[in-house]
This record gives C-alpha cells, sequence and structure tokens, in this order.
C-alpha cells in the first residue's frame, strides 16, 4: 500500500506517495525527473547511483524510498549554486576526468562527502575514498587529479573567505 | 528493483517493533538495509513485513558504561564505528574491520547489527566481536537475553536469535591494562569480502610475556570461530616472533576451511596462518604500546 513521504530534496521539500517496494533511486528519476543520479547495475556494486542521504554518501538503489522520509537528499543537480558548478564539477570538467560520463555524478557525489570530511587527503587516500565507484571507459587517473584538484580549490576559497571576514 | 510487494512499519519503540514483527507472517527487521534488500531484490528474501527501527534513536549509540563495557547500539553504522574515538582507541580491532566492510557507501548506511544478524560467513566484523567476547543483547516479546559471541553464529546465514527476537546491543566487556588488538583480511577483490580475515585481541604482562590472547577468524569456514589453539600456544610464551608464528600455524586447527572460486580450502588454511600471524604482531605490539 502507497504512503506518504516527505523529503528534502537539492533543499525543496517534496511530499510523495510511495510504494514501499520504491526504491530511492527510483523515487529520484521517475517520480521527481532527476535523472542525473544514474543505475548502473542496481546490486550497490558500481555506485553510479550515489547521492547524498543526510550529508553521507549512499547508494540509492540499496535504500527505500520510505527509509528516507524526513531525510534530506542532495544529488548531482543540487551540486551547483545560484548557476555556478561545485568544485568538484569544475575540476571533474578541466581535468577530463570523464569520457562517457555515466559514472560522473555517483563519482561527485562520493568525492563531496570524501572532501567534507579531509580537506586535503593524499592520492592513497582519494584511491581508498573512491572504492565503492566503477568507471568502466577512463580510468581512475583523471579522477584522482580532479578530485585533488577540487581539494585546493576548496582550500583555496575558504582561506579567502577567511581572509575577507579577517580585513573586515 | 524489487518486484514483491511487502509492507513496511516504522516504530519508535523497541516494544512495539517486536509487537509489529510477532504480528506479520514472515517479517523481517530491516536496519541499514545493505544485506537484506539486495536478497530481496533476487527475491531471495519475500518478508510480508518490514519493521525499519531506524526511528528507534536508543539503538543508534555508542557509549561507554560505568564499568568499562563500551555498548554498540545495533544501528551504529561501520562508518559511525570506524570514526568513534572511545572504539578506535579501546577496540582497534573493530575499528579496522568496521572500516574494512565493503566500501565507503556501504559503510554510510550498514550496520553492525545488521551485519551479525544476517551471519554471513565471509563478514568483517563477526571477527573481533569473536575476539573481544562481546555480548549480544537481544530483545524478544519475552524480554532481554544476553547471547555470547562464541554462541551466536551458527551457520552461513544461522544465529541464535529466535524468531521475533531483536538483537539490540553489543556489549563488549572493558580489556584490561597492556591490551592491544588488530584485525587484517585478505579480500576479495571484487566483492571485498574477507575471504579470510582475523582480529586478535593480546594482553601483555608488564614483562612483555603474554598473558592472554584471543583469535576471531572470519571468511575461513561455515561460521565465524574462535582459533583456540594458536591462542593457547602463545599464551604464556614471549611474544617473540617464533612464538607467534609457531602459534598462528595452528590457527586452523580443527576447522573444515571453506572452498570456492576465490580461494581453495588448502590455501584458505595457508591465508588463517598469515593472517593470524600478522594480526597477533600487530596486537602484541600494541599491549606493549
Amino acid at each position: 500500500m502507497a504512503q506518504a513521504i516527505t523529503v528534502t530534496v537539492n533543499g525543496t521539500k517534496r511530499t510523495k506517495d510511495v510504494e514501499p517496494s520504491q526504491l530511492l533511486v527510483e523515487l529520484l528519476r521517475d517520480t521527481l525527473g532527476l535523472t542525473g543520479t544514474h543505475v548502473g547495475c542496481d546490486t550497490s556494486q558500481c555506485g553510479a547511483c550515489t547521492v547524498l542521504v543526510d550529508g553521507r554518501a549512499t547508494k540509492s538503489c540499496t535504500i527505500l524510498a520510505v527509509q528516507t522520509d524526513g531525510a534530506e537528499v542532495v544529488t548531482v543537480e543540487g551540486l551547483a549554486k545560484n548557476g555556478e558548478l561545485h568544485p568538484v564539477q569544475r575540476a571533474f570538467a578541466s581535468e577530463h576526468a570523464l569520457q562517457c560520463g555515466f559514472c560522473t555524478p555517483g563519482l561527485m557525489i562520493t568525492a563531496v562527502d570524501f572532501l567534507a570530511r579531509n580537506a586535503s587527503p593524499s592520492d592513497a587516500e582519494i584511491r581508498h575514498a573512491i572504492e565503492g565507484n566503477l568507471c568502466r571507459c577512463t580510468g581512475y587517473h583523471n579522477i584522482v587529479n580532479a578530485i585533488r584538484s577540487a581539494a585546493a580549490m576548496m582550500t583555496m576559497s575558504a582561506q579567502s573567505k577567511v581572509a575577507a571576514e579577517v580585513k573586515r | 528493483m524489487i518486484t514483491h510487494p511487502f509492507s513496511y512499519q516504522a516504530p519508535s519503540t523497541i516494544e512495539e517493533a517486536i509487537a509489529t514483527l510477532g504480528r506479520s507472517r514472515d517479517g523481517k527487521v530491516l536496519a541499514g538495509g545493505h544485506s537484506l534488500l539486495p536478497l530481496m531484490k533476487l527475491g531471495l528474501a519475500q518478508p510480508d513485513t518490514l519493521v525499519d527501527i531506524r526511528k528507534i534513536a536508543s539503538l543508534r549509540d555508542i557509549r561507554a558504561e560505568a564499568d568499562g563495557t563500551i555498548v554498540v547500539g545495533t544501528l551504529a553504522t561501520h562508518r559511525s564505528i570506524a570514526e568513534d574515538r572511545t572504539i578506535g582507541a579501546k577496540l582497534a580491532a573493530l575499528a579496522e574491520a568496521a572500516a574494512a566492510v565493503g566500501d565507503p557507501q556501504v559503510r554510510s548506511r550498514g550496520t553492525i547489527g545488521g551485519s551479525l544478524a544476517h551471519a554471513d560467513p565471509a563478514a568483517d566484523e563477526p571477527a573481533p566481536t569473536l575476539a573481544f567476547d562481546a555480548i549480544i543483547r537481544a530483545i524478544g516479546s519475552k524480554g532481554k537475553r544476553d547471547i555470547p559471541a562464541r554462541e551466536f553464529f551458527k551457520a552461513p546465514f544461522e544465529t541464535a536469535l529466535a524468531p521475533g527476537e531483536i538483537a539490540a546491543e553489543i556489549r563488549f566487556p572493558a580489556q584490561p591494562g597492556r591490551t592491544g588488538s588488530a584485525y587484517l583480511k585478505f579480500r576479495h577483490p571484487a566483492s571485498r569480502f574477507a575471504v579470510v580475515g582475523v582480529a586478535a585481541v593480546v594482553t601483555a604482562k608488564a614483562d612483555g610475556t603474554i598473558e592472554r590472547a584471543a583469535i576471531g577468524v572470519t571468511g575461513a569456514a561455515e561460521a565465524p570461530f574462535r582459533a583456540t589453539a594458536a591462542e593457547r600456544a602463545i599464551t604464556g610464551t614471549k611474544g617473540d616472533a617464533k612464538a607467534i608464528a609457531a602459534a598462528a600455524a595452528k590457527a586452523a586447527e580443527g576447522m573444515t576451511t571453506l572452498s570456492d572460486l576465490a580461494a581453495s580450502s588448502e590455501y584458505r588454511r595457508h591465508l588463517v596462518s598469515v593472517y593470524a600471524k600478522r594480526a597477533l604482531e600487530r596486537a602484541t605490539q600494541r599491549a606493549r604500546g
């Protein structure tokens, strides 16, 4: 029997009737039309469906929509703010961290969660952090470069904010 | 995609959860869902009711009691266990096992209680749960029941939990001073499950000799086990390289090791010794500070 749930998706509260068997990724793609989140394997291995649930990178194919009642979900569509790409998105573009792009939304969301906890990671730490995301065309080298570059951008922007505060 | 219909309940108390489970025909407890939902997608589990326990906040806690017992709520995620400072300091093998589960996204959602109750023979956390002599506190319609870890794991996907019981908390007893622990695994290259995983807990005397050792092994046999022959062999020794190697060689003694595509029975037996040696070395080093 369908039940009503309220989920905050990319900052907007959405109330929808869902069947208990509906997966979060099905709610996002089929009901809300947010097709940036991809379904690769549907077996919680490839990570293409990764979204943030209450700030934590989560495979949205392995969580029921009803389990997210009251939660905050961020998808790749929610990364850019006021028309400006997130540093992770800019870094993926400038470092050529994608070819077909299928795995990219999941990798970027994983990177956002990771960089929130580790602002200046080593390459080894980056490689461990993306263990749950598979890329089948370009290999991981440029993806690692992009995440390292995004970390630097985010640290610089945090430092310039502090500097601006100090000046004021 | 999950094709069979079921009803979903998310009660806010454990009593209500047990009652809902009792009323169902074939109900299952849903914690992080990272074992159960994949089984439901494959049609290997088709519960008529899912009882989601996420609203029972007390089941999420990690806390230290006055006597030094560390209580890990069943809903504690692998990630929260791996990041917890008290666990890192007092129960290093548990923190290392939690950090070795699956991948970051799986650790965001998967829970210790779900992993233990699911009882996959290749799961990581059963090894430190056994080696630390933890107690699984189950709650059912007849009240509380404490199950020692050594009596908990029965067979692949089979535990001592009775139908309708919920594993509510995992209680790790206080460890004496000069105790060190470590968890090391040989992981399956694709699934990251433990082909073999070994947790060692070692207590040293002031002069460095081994007062007590406990070794929990996962992945190697039909159920996780304690390597008692190796534990006996290392106890009372100086804990030097020779003593550790001799003890580790006995780590699979008396056990029938599994054989599959990842590793033959013979190779698994070898891996148990190698990983027991490495885990004992690291735990001994940590015990001596």
